[in-house]
């Protein structure tokens, strides 16, 4: 018996990983934060301070106080929040319909070859067309409503989840797949433990850079025509040369845009946490 | 009894030189508890023949027969153990061994649990295979295999890539398995020592063709001891055919 005590002892030094260390952790977690907010809040100290001192105009340029001091009011009489809802849920519903049919139509095309030989180029001819450029067409055909809108920002989050989730499927280690063989997988699990939870990653990532692009899209749909929104308000604003009105809708902007790419990040490590790589 | 039989099996590989003869008329048999373990050198075809008994490669003539059944395709039968743990990353370690088996079910969850303490990683269950190092992966992949009870477990140089020490604390662990278990083992390796201290049976093959040149019986009790006589004896027997061979090939290649 003592001859397999000594055998296990450099197994059970590993286990030191269970030990807690979590003084530590927060602190490192502090100082993440710390870098990662120094740099904005310089620039926002030269900023005022430059606006304070009078080296910029201050209808090209309001300084971040003016521009929070407008943030409050707008969002106290109640418009800021409209503008923001609207906004947010023509880019959500573009989002989901064409995040929805990427998904499957990379499933698709990822899973069956011949569904790629005659999907795959077509939708890459019709990826290289910028998006901005088919808008006047778009408006041009469904008008100013909310479906030319819709289905813009659906063309440009179709994207990235289509060509990641594709690349995600067919990046399956196939030694992996000559595992699921060996153990007779059927067809269903094969996808279900291998296939899907290989791609996670890429599919992820696709949403993440899809979410981006929407935003983008939505944008633009609004600045070209519109009555309601975000991006109407940035116009509107221009004409009335109110420069710290449309600094507060490109805040919004940021901030949203930031948000949403935090909680998919959560996900990300919540789903991923399986993954060894590199963490610089 | 005999539990796998390997009848006049012919695979030849057709490269930019020309045709390869990777395995040459070989036949042998297993009986049924038996660990047997294939030694040769580099490019004997000894993993294209292990690969053959699996089902993963069909390209070749003659009969495999496990069982008395003709072996056609992959099966959980035959547990298959590569010489990298190919463990699933997202799955911790009890789903990696449970696998396509639902993990929640009394009896899985059961069997799961008996195979870890088995391969002696209690408190590792829920452990991804990130955390695991080579040997403790590898014996993860081999409670996969014997899960599913299978009929013989085919081994592919599976601790080609590890430390000496991890290496002959892992051979302990294969030996109690075999003991307790009972399973069927054929057990590829280019190591002597360890086709010695393993085996009921070690088949020696040779390169260029591919084929099988001795059958040497080990009969010694086990545990066994690598530096007794008795090893050495059959170490001296088995390396005295390895020169044997090594002339052979010589002749072979010269064209006389």
């Amino acid at each position: 018996m003592s001859k397999r005590e000594e055998v296990m002892l450099p197994i059970n030094l590993n286990t030191n990983r269970f030990l807690n260390f979590s003084p530590i952790k927060k602190y490192e977690k502090f100082m993440r934060f710390l870098r990662g907010i120094r740099l904005p809040i310089i620039i926002l100290l030269g900023w005022e301070l430059s606006g304070y001192l009078g080296f910029v105009s201050e209808t090209l340029l309001p300084r971040p106080t003016t521009v929070f001091q407008k943030f409050i009011e707008l969002s106290i009489s109640g418009e800021l929040l409209q503008h923001f809802l609207i906004s947010l849920r023509r880019s959500l519903s573009g989002f989901f319909v064409g995040g929805f049919i990427a998904l499957v139509a990379g499933d698709l095309v990822g899973f069956f070859s011949k569904a790629e030989q005659s999907l795959d180029p077509t939708v890459q001819m019709i990826r290289t067309i910028p998006t901005l450029a088919v808008l006047p067409l778009f408006i041009l055909w469904f008008g100013f409503g909310e479906f030319s809108k819709t289905l813009l920002i659906a063309k440009a989050s179709f994207f990235p989840i289509y060509v990641n989730t594709f690349l995600g499927i067919r990046g399956v280690d196939s030694k992996l797949l000559d595992v699921a063989k060996v153990l007779e997988f059927s067809k269903w699990k094969q996808i279900t433990k291998l296939i899907i939870p290989s791609a996670m990653p890429n599919i992820l990532l696709g949403i993440r850079l899809s979410l981006g692009a929407a935003w983008v899209a939505l944008v633009g749909a609004e600045l070209m025509g519109s009555s309601e929104g975000v991006g109407y308000m940035i116009v509107d604003a221009r004409t009335f040369s109110q420069t710290s009105v449309i600094f507060v809708g490109i805040i919004i902007f940021a901030l949203f845009g930031k948000i949403t790419d935090s909680l998919i990040r959560y996900f990300e490590k919540r789903l991923l946490k399986w993954r060894d790589n590199f963490q610089g | 009894m005999t539990l796998l039989e390997i009848h006049k099996l012919y695979k030849t590989f057709d490269t930019a030189k020309g045709k390869v003869h990777a395995l040459h008329d070989i036949n042998f048999q297993c009986k049924k508890g038996e660990f047997i373990t294939i030694i040769g050198p580099s490019g004997c075809g000894k993993s294209t023949l292990l690969k053959a008994i699996a089902g993963l490669d069909s390209t070749y003539k003659g009969n495999i027969y496990l069982d008395g059944s003709e072996v056609k395709a992959p099966s959980i039968d035959k547990g298959f153990i590569f010489q990298e743990p190919r463990l699933f990353p997202w799955m911790t370690v009890e789903k990696n061994i449970a696998a396509d088996l639902p993990i929640n079910k009394v009896e899985i969850k059961k069997e799961v649990e008996r195979l870890i303490q088995l391969i002696r990683l209690d408190g590792f269950g829920t452990s991804y295979p990130k955390e695991l190092s080579g040997g403790m992966a590898q014996r993860v992949a081999i409670a996969r295999a014997l899960l599913r009870n299978p009929k013989v477990l085919l081994l592919d140089e599976p601790f080609g890539a590890l430390d000496a020490f991890t290496r002959s604390h892992m051979q302990e662990v294969l030996l109690e398995i075999w003991q307790e278990n009972r399973t069927t083992m054929l057990f590829v390796t280019h190591d002597i020592d360890e086709a010695i201290y393993l085996a009921n049976k070690v088949i020696i093959m040779s390169a260029k063709p591919g084929s099988i040149s001795d059958i040497i019986t080990v009969d010694l009790p086990f545990p066994r001891k690598r530096s007794s006589s008795s090893f050495q004896e059959i170490r001296h027997i088995i390396l005295n055919k390895f020169e044997k061979v090594d002339e052979l090939e010589l002749i072979n290649s010269a064209g006389i």
